[in-house]
């Protein structure tokens, strides 16, 4: 640390970070609550020579970042729900074609146009199913400034590392609220650099045979190897091709890569979760509270613990199992209608002792609801 | 270097049905990018969905096949970021002017640095002979039995209309012009649309009574003439080819650069 500080928004923080990353080009469309990302990088992305665009609407926003990918460029765009659905055909091309780009989704309330200024978490599902078809996601979050600003260089990084769309899913509280952020100093926090063949031209390159260790050197469009791109399915040369064993070898291929990698994908805090008796589990803006909760019953010797979630996919399983092993009682807190309940409680050796602590009402849940849902799930009355 | 340099031999046959006036197409664009001597590591193309879309497999450049509609923004993408290559965006009408249309103005406004392709066969082929926003009122289509009571519009004019730098009409009968204004859109710097009227046989010509590829481009011959002829003033039905529009405009990617250039001073 020892870096500049600054008292912003989380959409503050996060443009902080992709800039931090390397961000090359974003390109996105007005959308409350995540405008101030696209007003931020208008400014300052030509500073550094990079490339933003303000495009004719969602749909075009995603495919310009996908197209300036191929080209070597680290690309974002960011959006809100309505925008995020836009999105989804363009986000399974991405999926598809294997090109590394960022999705930020600075969640309101929904669905529809919904709550416009207000926040929620309703779109846990929609990264993760949005688009058809099987397939494997990345969905990443943070609760504070200063883990949205590494969250979303580690987004960048597994981006790179793993040739997949990452998304980001802050919420409205998180990218309006104000508080410190510490950017690190260039070299603190590790940068994950795009895997180019080394192949020289004239020698045959396949941008789609993965290596032994599952990744895809990757060849800049412009550059001496000329290949296609598809989102049909393609053989090891990018051509479509419908032959059962390139099918089934490409949809294997596309979700045991991230599916094998839970470990190194998995981002997450604890809190007391060791000796809690009741665990809650949280992430984004609604694990603030949560926080608060069990600092203040652990100061009066309640056992009360908090696992914050920062990778919600892949659903890091095997920590929500291990963590919630010993708990008596575990409580997702999460605003919206039990959209990570439904993976806790896939997750956990006893389903029934997994409940819900939510608010769907465009506002942020206090440590006093959730206190007191607590105690009627305790059977301790409110 | 001949023009079958540029072709991708392994992935042929091509899926085109016989007669299809795509392949036409193909032929007029290889030979444009022969003439002007183009490498092959300088070209990107960008297609959608649909039957014309498949032109990118088959070509030896970068070659990026989308999804329906959205061609012109993802070669955005590409072209922002490495305005130095030449950027072919071959699309259906359809893919273009249906799906695509929002795109397709927006692109023509920018005045971005591609080459639109419009293979106008006026049928989406790919999917069975639907009509489409081209295929005109009183037309018949597979989702059309009883007529088609959709009007078509002038793809020269909304792209004029909506800002496109150069702009030009041909079809596959005109191979030579074709081949000439194809050239001529790749050299223009800017936004530049080229319709080019192709043949679907198989179903536009089959559910309007069209009869054979060659019957459908002698179509193509006898209804068309060169732009204010003699023959349009006495038949206003025919249809114009050759260059409407081409004139010189603020390209988007040295304007972004002149931002570039104000962000940075003084840095």
């Amino acid at each position: 640390m020892g870096g500049q500080v600054k008292f912003i928004q989380g959409n503050e923080a996060c443009v902080e970070g992709a800039l931090y990353a390397g961000l090359g080009f974003f390109a996105g469309y007005p959308i409350t609550p995540s405008t101030e990302i696209a007003e931020l990088l208008s400014a300052r992305l030509p500073q550094k020579r990079g490339i933003f665009m303000q495009m004719e609407d969602e749909i075009a926003s995603i495919c310009a970042i996908i197209g300036a990918s191929l080209t070597g460029s680290k690309s974002m765009t960011a959006t809100s729900g309505p925008g995020f659905s836009l999105m989804q055909e363009a986000l399974g091309f991405a999926v598809m074609a294997e090109i590394p780009c960022v999705i930020v989704d600075v969640q309101r309330g929904g669905p529809s146009t919904g709550l416009a200024t207000k926040l929620s978490q309703g779109d846990v599902n929609q990264a993760r199913w949005g688009t058809h078809g099987d397939h494997a996601i990345v969905a990443l979050t943070a609760s504070n400034h200063q883990d949205v600003f590494s969250i979303t260089v580690d987004a960048f990084n597994f981006a790179e590392t793993y040739r997949t769309p990452v998304i980001l899913l802050f919420d409205e509280v998180l990218g309006h609220m104000r508080e410190r952020l510490e950017i690190p100093q260039p070299g603190e926090l590790p940068l994950v650099e795009r895997l180019k063949t080394a192949l020289p031209e004239g020698v045959d390159y396949h941008p789609y045979l993965p290596r032994e260790d599952g990744r895809l050197p990757m060849s800049d469009f412009g550059g001496v190897h000329r290949y296609n791109v598809t989102g049909l399915f393609h053989d090891m040369w990018g051509f479509p091709s419908e032959n059962p064993s390139i099918v089934y070898g490409l949809m294997r291929h596309l979700t045991d890569k991230i599916e094998h990698h839970v470990d190194d994908l998995t981002r997450y805090k604890e809190y007391y979760a060791d000796d809690a008796e009741t665990l809650l589990i949280s992430y984004g803006s609604s694990a603030r509270s949560a926080l608060h909760v069990v600092m203040n019953r652990r100061q009066r010797g309640e056992r009360l613990g908090l696992l914050e979630l920062q990778t919600l996919w892949p659903f890091p399983s095997e920590l929500v199992r291990e963590k919630a092993k010993n708990a008596r009682y575990v409580v997702v807190v999460e605003m919206n209608m039990g959209q990570v309940l439904q993976s806790v409680k896939s997750a956990v050796d006893r389903p029934d002792k997994v409940s819900l602590a939510n608010q769907v009402d465009g506002t942020l849940i206090t440590p006093t609801t959730i206190l007191n849902i607590l105690r009627i799930i305790q059977g301790r009355g409110v | 270097m001949g023009t079958r340099e540029y072709i991708r031999e392994r992935f042929f046959p091509h899926l085109w049905c016989p007669g299809c006036g795509h392949g036409i197409v193909l032929n007029g664009l290889l030979h444009a990018v022969e003439n002007i001597g183009l490498k092959k590591n300088d070209i990107v193309m960008v297609s959608g969905i649909g039957c014309s879309a498949r032109i990118s497999g088959y070509l030896d450049f970068h070659t990026l096949h989308t999804i329906h509609g959205r061609a012109l923004a993802f070669a955005t993408g590409v072209k922002m970021s490495r305005p130095e290559l030449t950027l072919l965006v071959p699309m259906g009408d359809g893919d273009a002017l249906s799906i695509g249309g929002n795109h397709f103005i927006h692109a023509c406004r920018r005045n971005i640095d591609i080459t639109a392709i419009v293979m106008n066969n006026r049928v989406y082929g790919m999917t069975g002979g639907q009509y489409s926003p081209l295929s005109g009122y009183g037309t018949y289509a597979t989702t059309a039995p009883y007529m088609n009571i959709d009007p078509d519009f002038d793809v020269v004019a909304v792209a004029k209309a909506a800002g496109a730098t150069f702009v030009a009409r041909s079809t596959t009968y005109h191979i030579k012009q074709l081949t000439d204004v194809l050239e001529a859109a790749i050299l223009h710097k800017g936004f530049s649309v080229v319709e080019i009227m192709s043949q679907c046989p198989t179903y536009f010509g089959r559910k309007n009574k069209g009869g054979s590829a060659s019957d459908m481009m002698e179509v193509f011959r006898t209804r068309t003439t060169p732009i204010a002829s003699k023959e349009k003033a006495e038949d206003p039905s025919l249809i114009e080819r050759g260059v409407f529009e081409d004139r010189e405009a603020p390209e988007y990617c040295e304007e972004y650069h002149h931002i570039i250039e104000r962000a940075t001073k003084g840095r």
